[in-house]
């Protein structure tokens, strides 16, 4: 049985690593921001992680991307049928592809396998000792490691959701020009008619804050792992989940932001 | 407590590392309990300890690693602790650290682990400086032909090899080895304190030696010290220091194979 003094001191020790851990967090986030306008700014390491980040991803967004397009198409067919509307389904399609999908499925994909694969290189090196190596060769670990990662997910993350978002389409294409034979112009009409410039724009941004959201939070728990090949495990875990969960957050977020900017 | 007991072919007039008073906890738990160390120019010198006795966090100190809680903690006439972190990479520089792991870059080659420092530190170095100063480094270890393997193909003691020539690379002052025949079998342990032997030599390096082997500590240390407890209990000769009744140090003597 634990005693009430001892629940109390549960209590305040998992709110007190709560609070640090934000701390450390948002230290980690203003370091960037701070050390990413320093020179020197290892631009042929930003290249390579770019690389890294675009061919770990392509093969499953190149899948998914099609899958969801083909999927979501079929789904939508039904309903608009019953209303007879089913000339409204290219504009449908780019809506939740352009808007929602396209850079959502390839953000999710990407924390999966982009974020994971950064807390687990940056932990292995934590425990192995490589991060204090650098340190002690008077390199600076986190410009390094830390801020090409990050800024190369930035950078990559955007490019792939329009790689996700073409693939979509062309699978929403070859599903409905299979029961429509549409031409690919009239479905490419159709599809970006609805869509505004504040629709592309929120797209994008909302890429490139996945992006950095992947970057800095794969960074982070790798960067802080410890307690051996576990905490490895751990950190590489734990850079998932959180990156999935905020990724959702700020989803939510942007559209509601953007909503209000549309109704202004 | 240390004695001056100096082997008469080092400069007992130019320190290179001077500690004094050093203390180091980690939250309850105290580490260094006041360290007292001084190693002169071209010097090994030996921290003999158990395992967990605090002696990989003193030679982290050295580096800006770890910060002391208090202390003077002097390295190249340095007072580490309140350098900026641009006085402290130029100090960083002129100290070589070779880690107990050998901490080699995974995903790079023994050529590009060489080549990682000398680039990143000197921007104008040209390509054939950049090979002459890996082919130097690789022929004082002895590995000329691994220079295209990944760290993953090699054994424990020539990963400690090119551990050591990464850091020999920058043509340190200083040589900190954190237990550099752990782990290692005892004829590549004698190969390695032959390196060390040969590196204090070749590049006049002063070094500290952070080891729990006395066969290693033997033939290696100009001076040795015995870490006990968070301090040193005796600096000296190696067999000035295990002349003693102290129960710590003939324990830590009498449970190592050389007796």
């Amino acid at each position: 049985m634990i005693n009430t003094t001892t629940k109390k001191h549960l209590i305040s020790k998992t709110l007190d690593e709560f609070f640090l851990s934000v701390n450390n967090a948002f230290r980690f986030v203003i370091q960037y921001f701070k050390q990413v306008l320093i020179p020197p700014f290892h631009f042929s390491e930003i290249i390579n992680q770019c690389f890294e980040i675009g061919l770990r991803a392509l093969p499953l967004i190149t899948l998914t991307g099609f899958i969801v397009g083909v999927v979501f198409t079929k789904q939508s067919r039904p309903p608009l049928e019953d209303f007879g509307a089913t000339s409204w389904l290219p504009s449908l399609i780019g809506i939740a592809v352009v808007k929602a999908m396209g850079p959502l499925v390839t953000a999710l994909i990407c924390a999966g396998k982009v974020g994971s694969g950064i807390g687990a290189e940056l932990g292995s090196m934590k425990v192995t000792e490589q991060i204090d190596a650098m340190e002690v060769s008077a390199i600076n670990p986190f410009k390094y490691l830390v801020v090409t990662r990050v800024t190369a997910a930035i950078i990559t993350i955007p490019i792939l959701s329009f790689y996700c978002i073409v693939v979509g389409l062309i699978g929403s294409f070859i599903n409905i020009h299979a029961e429509e034979a549409t031409s690919f112009i009239a479905f490419y009409k159709n599809a970006f008619s609805t869509l505004n410039f504040l629709d592309l724009f929120t797209s994008v941004i909302k890429s490139v804050v996945f992006g950095f959201t992947i970057g800095i939070v794969g960074t982070y728990k790798g960067f802080n792992a410890s307690q051996g090949t576990r905490g490895v495990g751990k950190a590489a875990n734990e850079a998932v989940v959180m990156a999935m969960f905020l990724i959702f957050m700020e989803e939510m977020l942007i559209v509601q932001v953007s909503n209000w900017m549309r109704s202004m | 407590m240390e004695n001056q007991d100096i082997p008469p072919k080092i400069d007992s007039t130019v320190p290179v590392i001077d500690i004094r008073d050093l203390y180091k906890s980690f939250d309850d738990l105290e580490v260094l309990k006041g360290v007292d160390l001084t190693v002169y120019k071209g010097e090994n010198v030996v921290v003999l300890g158990r395992s967990g006795s605090g002696k990989s966090v003193l030679i982290k100190i050295l580096v800006g690693l770890l910060k002391p809680d208090k202390g003077d903690v002097r390295v190249l006439g340095q007072k580490v602790d309140m350098l900026e972190e641009k006085e402290l990479n130029a100090l960083r520089l002129r100290i070589g650290f070779s880690f107990q792991s050998s901490a080699l870059y995974d995903s790079m080659n023994i050529r590009q682990n060489l080549e990682f420092p000398l680039k990143m530190n000197r921007k104008n170095i040209s390509r054939k400086e950049i090979n002459r100063a890996v082919e130097e480094v690789l022929n004082a270890v002895g590995l000329e032909d691994k220079v295209d393997q990944m760290p993953a193909e090699l054994s424990g003691g020539q990963r400690k090899r090119i551990g050591i020539a990464r850091t020999l690379i920058l043509k340190p002052e200083i040589m900190l080895y954190d237990e550099p025949t752990a782990g290692l079998d005892p004829i590549t342990s004698f190969e390695i304190n032959n390196l060390i032997n040969q590196m204090q030599l070749k590049y006049n390096t002063s070094s500290i030696i952070i080891t729990h082997d006395l066969t290693c500590a033997k033939e290696t240390g100009d001076r040795v010290g015995m870490f006990v407890e968070g301090k040193f209990t005796k600096v000296g000769k190696f067999e000035d220091v295990f002349d003693t009744n102290d129960e710590h140090v003939k324990g830590f003597y009498n449970y190592n194979f050389i007796q």
